[in-house]
């Protein structure tokens, strides 16, 4: 039973990172109904940015973490301006497929600065098992998975917050609500949606931090925004809540699936398992756990 | 002045149905197949018959089956990859296990196979929509590569999951130089292209079509929604697998399930998006456009750094290949939504003025 337990908190935890790349997703579909596949590619973009920065000129982590910001705020703002205004009002299929053409344009654009090595990146976190649960309660729990949770959750407390109280985040509850509505009472869309971007960016570029700290900064970090896609169907495209939920579930079936359904059928379950159960909990709830239920009218 | 249906009369219902109803069109369909049959295999080099024709009509199949599904029936698929690597394995072992089977009989039949697999993959669509039934396809693209590899049976129990097709044999006629098969694919492309430009106007493609543009409304008028959707999964499988037996046998010779991934699905839906999404034309111009362009950039790069006595690192060059590519896609949904169909849609109604505007 320990060993299940073991198995469930390490999937769990593991979840919070999915929750963390699929966060950026939400807050965008959110805001401007954009499905931004390139959000994988945006996470690799700020990783390799915080990396190279770090390693061409020398600098220490916050001086990093601040020029990466800033580059991601310009690719958000830039974006807005140049891809996204000329598309207003086309169909949304139409936006997903420029945010696929946005994909590859971030990833050339990251490899062609910064090269295509592989860079480790050390946020000065071990990845080994914390010693009092282990004597305690005989589980392996690692360091590095419980600050990312931590992190995480410091993060959705933020942004809750941000939306909450502060007036650009209660104008973002209006575009995401209505953006008619909201035009018509005078916020501005445009500004929004790079305020919007902008935030995205910086929520990819923790996540980036995280899962290039795990993983080392790759351009395999890409294909993170896979493994966040089934996160979001679950939750639903529109709830900050249903990327955390989402993720913990994903999380913990994944790796519950890896331990007892993996080595009977010998291996590799772990490319489609997520998509399959986020398929069958589909079937029973369509719009995911918090998405909102739509109502036909003809 | 060239252009212009002043003149034509239409005297009967069927005149007045015909695929082309224009002189000009159908002369013109006459002319380009005339090139594309006769002019063609004459005078195309080897290189251009089996790196870029051939591809490129493979492709447009496959984009006419995507394009079933996602331009006319309006469910968003990124699993077509998938279900061309059903289509491919399927005629192998068809080929591999039945002998004597004729080779069309066997890439009818895996034509069917994939048909009944993207049934089974379309059924989450009864309920699920949008970007949420987008996402549940890449179940199937992630799932049927996975099982090709992991059941050894598929591919004739071969170590790394590679099957080489077998030889392509007609009636005694083998098909094994590049103008031949060049010649079976096109005459293959033509006669589905056919079927699926009147499948659309019959009664299941305007369904289809209702189905689309709002299935309540749809539902409310008496179209049987599940019916139409499970169909148009069917339709689009089926070009779809045979898109994909075509790209084992007529363009690769051997492939392996990994060849199937996603970044060809998105290849596709990228050429419906920029040939024009509803549009049977838009698939063709958005095939020519994708295989076209990565082997255009690679050249202009290429004799671009040459030019420049610059010595280009081999991984700067392919960066900058994502880049333009992603740019130019960026570029073309901005410029024109509605793909290169539309274009040409715009350029005919010019025509039909010219010289002589209003």
């Amino acid at each position: 039973m320990t060993f299940f337990f073991e198995v469930l908190i390490g999937g769990l935890l593991a979840g919070v990172m999915y929750s963390l790349v699929a966060l950026g997703f939400v807050l965008i579909y959110k805001a401007s109904g954009v499905f931004n596949f390139a959000q994988g590619a945006m996470v690799f973009f700020a990783a390799l940015t915080f990396v190279g920065v770090q390693e061409q000129f020398g600098l220490s982590f916050w001086p990093a973490f601040a020029v990466a910001l800033g580059a991601m705020v310009l690719l958000g703002v830039l974006t807005e301006k140049i891809v996204l205004r000329p598309l207003v009002n086309q169909p949304q299929i139409t936006l997903f497929m420029v945010t696929i053409g946005l994909a590859f344009f971030i990833e050339g654009l990251a490899q062609l600065v910064w090269g295509t090595n592989v860079y480790p990146l050390n946020l000065g976190i071990r990845d080994e098992p914390i010693e009092a649960i282990l004597e305690n309660f005989d589980m392996v729990i690692s360091r590095f998975d419980l600050v990312a949770a931590l992190v995480a959750g410091v993060l959705v407390a933020v942004l809750a917050v941000f939306f909450q109280v502060t007036k650009i985040g209660r104008a973002l509850r209006a575009v995401a609500d209505d953006h008619q509505a909201a035009l018509s009472v005078g916020i501005p869309l445009k500004t929004i949606w790079a305020i919007v971007w902008s935030v995205a960016g910086f929520v990819a570029l923790v996540a980036g931090l995280m899962w290039g700290a795990r993983n080392g900064v790759q351009f395999a970090l890409t294909f993170v925004a896979l493994k966040a896609l089934p996160v979001l169907i679950l939750g639903g495209f529109a709830s900050v809540l249903g990327a955390v939920v989402g993720g913990l579930i994903i999380g913990a079936l994944e790796k519950l699936a890896a331990v007892y359904i993996d080595p009977p059928i010998r291996g590799g379950i772990e490319s489609w398992f997520a998509y399959v159960a986020a398929l069958l909990f589909l079937l029973v709830r369509p719009e995911g756990l918090f998405g909102e239920r739509r109502i036909d009218r003809v | 002045m060239l252009y212009r249906e002043a003149g034509q009369f239409k005297s009967s219902y069927a005149e007045d149905q015909a695929l082309f109803p224009i002189r000009q069109d159908r002369y013109g369909m006459l002319v380009l197949l005339a090139i594309a049959f006769v002019g063609v295999p004459l005078f195309a080099s080897d290189y251009w018959l089996t790196a870029i024709l051939v591809p490129f009509l493979v492709f447009s199949l496959a984009a006419l089956g995507l394009n079933i599904l996602t331009g006319y029936a309006g469910q968003l698929s990124l699993g077509t990859a998938a279900f061309m690597a059903v289509g491919a394995f399927a005629a192998y072992n068809f080929e591999l296990r039945v002998p004597g089977l004729p080779v069309l009989v066997s890439f009818v039949l895996a034509g069917l196979v994939a048909a009944l697999v993207g049934i089974a993959f379309g059924l989450p669509s009864l309920r699920i929509r949008g970007f949420y039934l987008a996402v549940a396809t890449l179940a199937a693209q992630f799932f049927i590569p996975w099982l090709l590899v992991k059941v050894s049976w598929f591919s004739n129990y071969s170590a790394s999951g590679v099957i080489t097709t077998q030889p392509i044999e007609i009636l005694g006629f083998v098909f094994d130089s590049p103008t031949r098969k060049y010649l079976l694919v096109l005459a293959i492309v033509c006669v589905l292209a056919l079927a699926a430009k009147n499948l659309v106007r019959s009664s299941i493609g305007r369904a289809w079509m209702a189905v689309r543009d709002m299935d309540v409304a749809a539902e409310v008028i008496g179209i049987r929604i599940v019916r139409a959707k499970l169909i148009a999964f069917a339709v689009s499988s089926f070009y779809c697998g045979i898109a994909g037996a075509l790209y084992a046998y007529a363009y690769l010779g051997s492939v392996e399930p990994d060849g199937f991934n996603l970044d060809l699905s998105f290849r596709i839906l990228f050429m419906i998006i920029i040939g024009g999404v509803g549009s049977i034309l838009g698939s063709f111009l958005g095939a020519a456009f994708i295989t076209v362009l990565p082997i255009f950039l690679d050249v202009l790069l290429t004799d671009g750094a040459h030019l420049f006595n610059l010595s280009l690192p081999a991984g700067v060059t392919s960066m900058a290949q994502l880049v333009v590519f992603g740019g130019l896609i960026i570029f073309f949904l901005i410029v024109e939504p509605h793909g290169l169909a539309r274009l040409w849609q715009i350029a005919k109604e010019k025509l039909r003025l010219w010289p002589f505007p209003h």
